[in-house]
């Protein structure tokens, strides 16, 4: 594709976003004033008209934001201005980019519309969006955004991607119904149909009660079931590129240089099948305020579930030359971290560090040294009468952060001189 | 306590906040002891319980001397020192925390000052990074010394930044 696809004179989003970004809002009110007219012939007038009033004040609304809002690239900096008695414009270097994403609701796929995101390192963690552009267009878009974030000349084709692996469905279901929401629901379920054959007058009345939070657990079921459906790894020179989704689609490419922190978690009831979930943390400010749900939500999972091999060749993928030796605490650490201890470990080379931990689950932690932001040593009232410290390594990361728990107090004050050291070095290593 | 030792060995020369600081902080124990001391003996009066009163007092003003000790404690505790390429900053009884956090890490410098402090010519100096968990805040240094420390971290951050 070329660049005269992508005029960098002023654009707007596509005619159709405000009726796909209320989408959800026009079902809802459409089903209120419908569902009573169909059912009962009664329905006060005055009412529907109140409800139709709403619905035509929000698509008002929503044409009128759709109008004022413009959006171009120039000079290597992303510019969208919306608003109509409050203007803002928002500007986004390019070479701040961290990943930008393409999520495709239900509805915009219907149109064949998709949103882009695109996610900064710096500022007040605020995502630039653009929603919505026809999947055409978002795909030059992304395309020339991640090109020209990495200095490249802004027409140059997306680099090819080698797929690495792709989540099997029923080995998804399967771990999403052993995780810890799956097991919840499993066992709000049977409950109902235990209480059901024995007592089915309570069991109504518990259905009743519990109604909300069941469809809660179904919906948040659903919603991970959803985001991780057919999750394909592309490697790309530019990244890591993620694919998934079974009704809201996103694809996303991770850029390898700005991923701070990879976790592996092993929950307690997936060892059997030697399953494992890795995720990955990119740079992003602790979101103040409301957020929207895909920007607040954990970190990212490169892998929902999969072997131990597939995690190591993933993790090798973005942190070559990882460290093996790991040191264990010292046997006293016990007495501070009875359900831990077996699985504190800490290990790290000239790049990378690397820790283990978790008391029912097994959570291993990858920290490139070169993106620790500070070192910190911790030591609480227990570990005093010990003689243990913890370490922290800390980084831009939201969620991962890698813990040294519970070393002796000698080790401690040796590290917290040698790891900014370390750190320091590992920079210099990399540039 | 403390570490420690530099690299070379030699004790590192750990600058504390302002002796002001502590009078500050007994202060405002002492305005809290006042208030609950104020609701302690309303409450005792209105149930006309004497003894309870007397209790109350007692109990007031014995939480008041502990939490004055802890305080005082609590900023002999906070000690900072700049080296070459990080500052070093300490805290806390009885979570003793000590971070270290790279000048070139640094993001920006924060200096704040509310009321009470500025009545005491005190001022907040706080080095942002990237990272949320950094925790590098120094309370109660005098306004002059602040506004070094923010000059002095400012320049250092310039001459030391390496981007994320």
């Amino acid at each position: 594709m070329s660049a005269a696809d992508v005029p960098s004179n002023w654009q707007r989003l596509h005619p159709l976003s405000p009726l796909v970004r209320t989408g959800r809002g026009v079902i809802a009110i459409v089903v209120v004033v419908i569902l009573p007219l169909l059912s009962s012939q009664k329905g006060s007038l005055s009412s529907d008209l109140i409800h139709l009033g709403a619905l035509a004040v929000i698509l008002v609304l929503g044409v009128i934001s759709w109008l004022v809002t413009r959006w171009r690239v120039e000079g290597g900096v992303l510019r969208v201005e919306s608003g109509l008695i409050r203007r803002t414009s928002e500007r986004f270097p390019l070479s701040q980019i961290q990943a930008i994403d393409t999520v495709r609701p239900g509805l915009a796929r219907a149109f064949g519309l998709s949103e882009l995101r695109i996610r900064l390192a710096s500022g007040s963690g605020k995502a630039g969006r653009l929603a919505y552009l026809t999947e055409r267009e978002a795909q030059t878009l992304r395309t020339r955004l991640l090109a020209l974030s990495q200095g490249l000349a802004e027409t140059a084709p997306e680099p090819p991607a080698q797929a690495l692996l792709t989540v099997p469905t029923g080995r998804l279901l399967a771990s999403i119904l052993l995780s810890g929401i799956g097991l919840v629901l499993e066992l709000a379920i049977a409950a109902l149909v235990i209480l059901a054959l024995v007592a089915p007058a309570t069991a109504a009345a518990a259905l009743s009660i519990g109604a909300a939070s069941l469809i809660g657990l179904v919906f948040g079921f659903f919603r991970r079931f959803n985001d991780d459906y057919r999750l394909t790894v592309a490697d790309a020179p530019d990244g890591l590129r993620l694919h998934s989704g079974l009704v809201e689609t996103s694809a996303e490419t991770i850029p390898r240089g700005r991923i701070q922190a990879v976790r592996m978690v092993e929950p307690l009831a997936w060892r059997p099948f030697g399953w494992c979930r890795l995720e990955v943390d990119v740079a992003s400010q602790k979101s103040k305020g409301r957020q929207d749900r895909n920007q607040s939500k954990a970190a990212r999972a490169l892998l929902p579930v999969g072997s131990h091999e597939q995690a190591a060749a993933l993790v090798a993928r973005v942190f070559p030359s990882l460290p093996d030796a790991r040191l264990a605490p010292p046997a006293r650490a016990r007495w501070k971290s009875p359900l831990r201890f077996r699985l504190l470990s800490w290990g790290a080379n000239d790049r990378y560090a690397v820790t283990t931990s978790g008391r029912l689950r097994r959570v291993t932690d990858w920290v490139p040294l070169a993106k620790v932001q500070s070192v910190r040593r911790v030591e609480g009232p227990i570990q005093r009468r010990l003689r243990l410290v913890s370490i922290h390594l800390d980084t831009a990361g939201r969620n991962v952060h890698a813990v040294l728990r519970d070393r002796d107090r000698a080790e401690g004050a040796q590290l917290l001189v040698d790891l900014p050291n370390r750190c320091r070095q590992a920079r210099l290593l990399r540039k | 306590m403390g570490i420690d030792a530099d690299v070379s060995g030699a004790a590192l020369d750990w600058s504390t906040p302002s002796p002001r600081l502590r009078v500050l902080r007994r202060y405002e124990v002492l305005a809290t002891t006042v208030g609950a001391l104020a609701v302690a003996l309303a409450i005792a009066i209105a149930l006309d319980a004497t003894t309870a009163a007397v209790v109350a007092a007692v109990g007031v003003i014995v939480a008041g001397v502990i939490a004055d000790g802890i305080a005082g404690r609590r900023v002999r505790a906070w000690g900072y020192t700049e080296r070459a390429e990080d500052l070093l900053v300490r805290r806390g009884v009885m979570f003793r925390r000590t971070s270290v956090i790279p000048y070139g890490r640094m993001q920006y410098v924060e200096v704040t000052a509310g009321p009470f402090e500025r009545s005491f010519g005190l001022a907040t100096v706080q080095m942002h990074t990237a990272a949320a968990a950094s925790d590098a805040r120094i309370p109660g240094l005098p306004a002059r010394e602040a506004a070094r420390l923010r000059d002095q971290l400012t320049s250092l951050g310039e001459s030391h930044a390496m981007g994320l």
